[in-house]
């Protein structure tokens, strides 16, 4: 291998993309267990598409645009990487090859846009999904991870390499990118059938805890592998992406006991999720101090942010904006407070002597990600809607979606069904003389039964 | 004769199975069952949004006996599966016509 390679470092990243390859099955039971039973396997699969389109067009032309030498005032990547072509087994992205940083990057731009399905929850035609998820990461994500993660000496990115916008791990191209992306995106498609009139509970909070923990866990080589190397700053994002995690859900939890009388599971699953992206773009530049500060706030504003979809009346089904937006927000703005300037940067928050300058560069970020996303992902749905149609039919959508987008059922509960049907069809048949009182109540039970389920 | 019966909390049901043994009843009825009295079910809050759940997991069960016995069973069983909470449940008696035993075909008495 080339000099400057390290077999550490490579190890280590290629370790973290598995890390993070396994954050989008989690975020699928995460959302999958939110939504109720009848369309569980749909918001399952909106994930998975994620996996299959990001990661076919990430080898065509993805890596390029984020990528490939900048194209022009650091707003996008040219297109010499297309099909990953000449790209050679020792090239390297620092000590890394350039294969481990592209795979571990393509993790990255997977979730991404995973995160806004969950918006959209039960009501989104699958294929128009998939077309969203293709032409969104082209034209939002791909551009914007170039101006956010791409580096090259000043001549980069323009929010991060050339302005110095401070995100280590994503808070803005992944989190505020993908929370304003849903935001639009719930607009566009309208309310869910019933919103704020039917129970919309959650189906199996076990499912949400199995998935907020793959989360948490997936979320150390998110945070620690943008280190792009095992080192101190690495070993740093490990200790402040737990405990900015664990500060949250605490947060979380508090919060939720003072408001509504209860700590939840949802909550302490939520709180986590909230840590997590607060501390994504701060973790390589402040302190485990300066992250348990940054997740308590994370964990009681998003806790406080999620029932702004019912005072302004738009439904974002599972909290995309209350939790990613509004998480990574917090995030990238508090890097302008709290950065150390000795963990991986070398730029000071208000609190370390900076002054206002990095909060003002952060909050450029967050802004224009912000906009870009938003609109962007408004005309691109809008467009989507026109043509193939975004959303489902009210009837397909009262069902279940599962049953028409995916002929398939989450759950089998046909030993009920088949006792209760036939106990409908042929009620007097089918039991004796003595016992038909009770033959009768169960069909009466039945038909009240079908009744509430339609 | 007389059919009794009772809705009751879930986790009643061995007390009062084992009351209504030592009572002298050779079989009953049991059902799972769902509903609500005056307490109208509980709340549950998921992220700050509260639903009311109105139904709640209930027992139902039923017991033909004589109608000399009713009272005393009616008695018997109250006092077992009672807890002094909300959501105790309800018991009512309804008069019967005929009771068969299917095996045998007997009528009547001869039938519980």
């Amino acid at each position: 291998m080339p000099d400057g390679f390290s077999a550490g470092d490579t190890a280590f990243v290629l370790i973290s993309a598995a890390l993070v390859m396994v954050m989008t099955p989690g975020l699928a039971f995460f959302y999958g267990g939110m939504v109720r039973a009848k369309s569980t396997l749909n918001m399952l699969a909106m994930s998975f598409l994620s996996l299959g389109i990001v990661s076919v067009l990430w080898v065509l032309y993805g890596y390029s645009l984020s990528f490939g030498p900048d194209a022009g005032a650091g707003l996008i990547g040219n297109l010499d990487f297309l099909g990953m072509r000449g790209i050679g087994l020792n090239d390297l992205t620092g000590s890394i090859p350039v294969t481990a940083f592209s795979a571990f990057q393509l993790m990255f731009a997977i979730i991404t846009p995973a995160l806004i399905s969950g918006a959209i929850a039960d009501r989104a035609k699958f294929a128009a999904w998939g077309l969203f998820v293709a032409l969104w990461v082209t034209i939002v994500y791909f551009p914007v991870a170039h101006w956010v993660f791409f580096v090259d000496g000043g001549n980069g990115g323009w929010l991060g390499d050339r302005n110095g916008v401070i995100d280590f791990a994503g808070g803005t191209a992944v989190h505020i990118n993908a929370g304003v992306a849903g935001l639009a995106l719930c607009l566009v498609l309208g309310k869910r059938v019933g919103f704020k009139k039917d129970p919309m509970r959650p189906h199996s909070l076990p499912l949400v805890m199995l998935g907020s923990g793959l989360l948490w866990f997936g979320w150390f080589g998110f945070n620690a592998g943008s280190a792009l190397a095992a080192n101190g700053v690495a070993a740093m994002a490990v200790v402040n992406t737990q405990v900015a995690t664990a500060a949250a859900l605490v947060g979380w939890l508090i919060f939720e006991k003072l408001k509504h009388g209860a700590f939840t599971t949802l909550g302490a699953a939520s709180g986590a999720v909230a840590g997590l992206v607060a501390i994504t773009p701060a973790c390589g530049s402040v302190s485990p101090l300066g992250a348990v500060a940054i997740g308590l706030i994370a964990g009681a504003v998003c806790a406080a942010a999620v029932s702004l979809k019912y005072r302004f009346g738009f439904d974002d089904s599972l909290d995309v904006v209350g939790v990613h937006a509004v998480g990574g927000a917090i995030g990238s703005l508090l890097i302008g407070l709290f950065a150390t300037g000795g963990v991986g940067q070398t730029a000071k928050g208000l609190f370390y002597g900076g002054g206002l300058d990095q909060l003002g560069k952060q909050a450029m970020g967050v802004a224009v990600v912000a906009v870009y996303s938003f609109v962007l992902s408004w005309l691109l749905a809008k467009a989507i809607d026109k043509t193939v149609g975004f959303r489902v039919a009210e009837d397909v959508e009262v069902a279940g979606i599962d049953q028409a987008e995916h002929a398939e059922s989450a759950y089998d509960f046909s030993a009920v069904g088949a006792g209760l049907a036939r106990a409908l069809l042929a009620p007097a048949a089918s039991a004796p003389a003595t016992a038909e009182p009770v033959a009768t109540r169960t069909a009466e039970k039945a038909a009240e039964k079908t009744e509430v389920d339609a | 004769m007389k059919l009794i019966t009772a809705v009751i909390k879930p986790y009643r049901l061995d007390e009062v199975k084992a009351a209504l043994q030592s009572f002298g009843v050779h079989g009953l009825t049991v059902t799972e069952a769902s509903g609500y009295g005056r307490q109208r079910g509980h709340t549950e809050v998921y992220r700050g949004a509260e639903y009311t759940v109105d139904l709640v997991p209930k027992i139902r069960i039923e017991v033909l006996v004589e109608d000399d016995d009713a009272d005393e069973l009616i008695n018997v069983l109250v006092k077992a599966a009672r807890t002094g909470k909300i959501g105790d449940g309800k018991v009512w008696s309804i008069p019967v016509d005929t009771a068969v035993r299917v095996r045998t075909g007997e009528r009547g008495p001869d039938a519980l």
